[in-house]
């Protein structure tokens, strides 16, 4: 019969649950996170209780086999929040465990070669972030930006962003998920707000931004445009790398405002 | 800042600079300094793309398009009746800060029109980059245009405050130079490019014995030839790029289609196509020489002077050299692998970790993403199903063309993408 662990959705969690499967010595297994689980009558389930110690204890035992490399690679693929990512992840483990060698390049095997694809898809939502995070500058001084990444790559993105601005006070928010970082000069949080919906709405601009704000935009877009060569236009090739869903948090692709 | 005045300026002046194609911020180790703005030492990032389907990662502008000079094949020539702007230094400098911090740009790329002398122009480039650097403690990327002929001090100083530098040669050939623009000399050329190499040189030695030295444009410098003004075969153009590269230990050799902006009778009428085919198929030659290992005699010589426009470089050298085929991709080594058509450099890397483990089978090689249409005449692997028939190399040809599903569509669109990756080698 196969046992199913059911946890948070937090990596804790879920290694916390690798943890239990060896504690408990438990096979023919299926990690899920809650908010996804349904219940069948075909398997029994545990609720696995987050534990930060029994995290840390598989989180250092990995590094044995793993290497950093390898350990990167599974909290990124962990950040994809793909379905069924846990148990692609659980697969890799103990095969690395099991098998004592470093897998990590074994693209023969399907699991491994998914991951290697996970990984490379939020390394990829991640360079996104790092180029289409547009600050504006808030009237109490704060270059603030909205974005709803396909994954949960924030936490990828604070280091980049800090040792950019190093001088600057930034906060950039995840709608999709409800949170997000914020450097104060000195380190980067985590952050929860209760966020107006009128914080992106044009018309509310003035209230929250610098008047400066709106025409630096506006410079910018003249810029985007004086630099496009209209003979070589290609809007198929300008798609692809600036896919539609990306557009609104962008600066220079909102239309003009007529008056 | 009068923005009104701003934005005529910044239309004018980026619409003149948009001609140099480079568009590369990577490259670069500097970190941030002191809690300062800033930080290249990344992989550059392109922040927008235009709908051209080009990476924009810098604030590209001239300073000025006043000039002195008439190059046939420049907007910015001084017979040219066109608007003119000059921005002011500091105003450069606060487009820059402010574009910055909002995440737009990676950094500026200053060039100008020459006004007045080359070492006027230098310095006031010069100004802009040591006023970022010193006031603003600004650590982002800083690439400057070399003026043709300014002096060795100002080169000398350029280097200090910018990451690359670059001086755009333009024309290929010294005939065709002189046709168009009969002002400028190639020693022009030359000289602020020996400069900058030496003082590479100098400064990196220097640095390995006293830490303190400060880095001298760690971005190398690049420059640009312009394709289809001037009547220059691809092997005229590639041995050019291939000199430039060795002599100058140059970071990137640029190659721009040329887009018709003039009616000047020695040079492509308004409304010719911008040879873009071409020019991807030229990117490709210069990827392959590199980074795949090919020396440029064996893509182009006495007696292929000129690259295929239907078929890609590596494919047309393969077809030439059967007789090296087909290639076992469990034992080769990783030069031979990189020869494969269709195997790009991503895929060999791939092929070498992944046969540590095991044999590798068609099933396994599709799965890591190697595009089977091109590479399976040229490969063999752990199966004995592979191309047994000797076929001779215009059959392979024919076979590809046939089977790739729109054979302009799919060479028009490869090449713009590889026209707007910045320094990530790609397959060809
Ligand atoms: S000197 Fe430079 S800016 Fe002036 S016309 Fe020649 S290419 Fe154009």
């Amino acid at each position: 019969m196969m046992t199913k662990l059911i946890y948070d959705g937090t990596f804790e969690g879920f290694l916390t649950a690798i943890f239990q499967v060896y504690e408990e010595k438990l096979t023919n297994i299926c990690i899920e996170r809650k908010e996804l689980a349904t219940e069948t009558f075909f398997s029994e389930y545990t609720l696995v209780t987050t534990d930060v110690c029994k995290a840390n204890r598989v989180w250092k035992g990995l590094s044995r086999y793993c290497a950093a490399e390898g350990k990167n690679n599974i909290y990124k693929a962990f950040l994809s929040e793909c379905d069924g990512i846990e148990n692609t992840l659980y697969h890799y483990i103990q095969r690395s465990l099991s098998e004592k060698q470093n897998i990590a390049k074994d693209y023969a095997d399907p699991e491994i070669l998914k991951i290697a694809k996970t990984v490379r898809m939020v390394n990829r939502e991640k360079h996104r972030m790092d180029a289409f995070v547009r600050f504006r500058l808030t009237k109490d001084g704060l270059y603030f930006a909205t974005v709803s990444p396909d994954f949960n790559v924030l936490p990828l993105n604070a280091k980049h962003f800090k040792n950019r601005y190093a001088d600057q006070q930034w906060l950039i928010y995840d709608l999709k998920r409800n949170y997000g970082i914020h450097y104060n000069l000195k380190e980067v949080y985590y952050i929860n707000l209760q966020l107006s919906e009128e914080v992106n709405n044009t018309s509310k601009a003035t209230y929250y931004f610098t008047e400066e704000e709106q025409a630096f935009q506006e410079l910018w877009k003249k810029y985007f445009t004086s630099t496009n060569i209209t003979s070589r236009k290609n809007m198929k090739l300008h798609v692809q790398h600036i896919p539609k869903r990306y557009w609104k948090y962008l600066s220079e692709k909102t239309p003009n405002l007529k008056k | 800042m009068n923005f009104e005045r701003i934005k005529e300026k910044l239309s004018i002046l980026a619409d003149a600079a948009k001609y140099d194609v480079s568009c590369s911020s990577s490259g670069s180790k500097r970190t941030n300094k002191n809690k300062g703005l800033g930080d290249s030492s990344g992989m550059g990032i392109c922040h927008s793309y235009t709908e051209d389907g080009r990476c924009v990662s810098l604030l590209k502008i001239l300073l000025t398009n006043h000039c002195i000079f008439d190059c046939a094949y420049c907007v910015t020539r001084k017979s040219n009746d066109i608007k003119r702007a000059a921005f002011k230094v500091q105003e450069v400098v606060d487009l820059t800060i402010a574009f910055y911090r909002r995440n737009y740009i990676e950094g500026l790329f200053l060039s100008s029109g020459i006004f007045k002398d080359a070492d006027t122009t230098m310095e006031r480039l010069v100004q802009v980059a040591k006023k970022l650097r010193e006031e603003e403690n600004f650590n982002g990327y800083i690439h400057l245009k070399s003026i043709p002929g300014a002096s060795d001090e100002l080169m000398r100083e350029a280097g200090l405050y910018a990451d690359r530098l670059s001086v755009n040669i333009e024309i290929p050939s010294e005939t065709g130079l002189k046709l168009l623009a009969p002002d400028k000399k190639r020693e022009d050329f030359i000289k602020p490019m020996q400069k900058v190499k030496n003082e590479i040189i100098q400064y990196k030695s220097e640095k390995k014995l006293i830490k303190s030295t400060p880095i001298y444009a760690p971005a190398g410098q690049s420059t640009q030839m312009i394709i289809g003004a001037s009547g220059e075969t691809d092997a005229e153009i590639m041995y050019t790029s291939a000199y430039f590269y060795k002599q100058f230990n140059m970071k990137r050799v640029y190659y721009s289609g040329y887009i018709p902006i003039s009616y000047d009778t020695r040079l492509p009428s308004i409304g010719t196509e911008v040879p873009m085919l071409r020019e991807n198929r030229l990117y490709q030659t210069d990827w392959l020489l590199r980074f795949y290992g090919f020396d440029i005699r064996e893509l182009l010589n006495k007696e292929y002077p000129n690259l295929d426009s239907d078929i890609d470089p590596k494919l047309s050298w393969a077809l030439r050299n059967l007789q090296l085929f087909p290639v076992d991709v469990n034992k080769a080594d990783k030069n031979m692998l990189a020869r494969i058509p269709g195997v790009g450099m991503k895929s060999v890397h791939k092929i070498i970790q992944a046969r540590r483990f095991r044999k590798l089978n068609w099933e396994h090689l599709k799965a890591i993403g190697i595009a089977m249409n091109r590479s399976k005449y040229f490969m063999v692997c752990d199966s004995n199903k592979f191309e047994r028939k000797d076929r001779t190399a215009a059959q392979i040809k024919s076979l590809i063309l046939q089977h790739s599903a729109s054979k302009y569509n799919t060479t028009y669109n490869q090449q713009l993408n590889l026209f707007s990756s910045i320094e990530t080698p790609v397959a060809v």
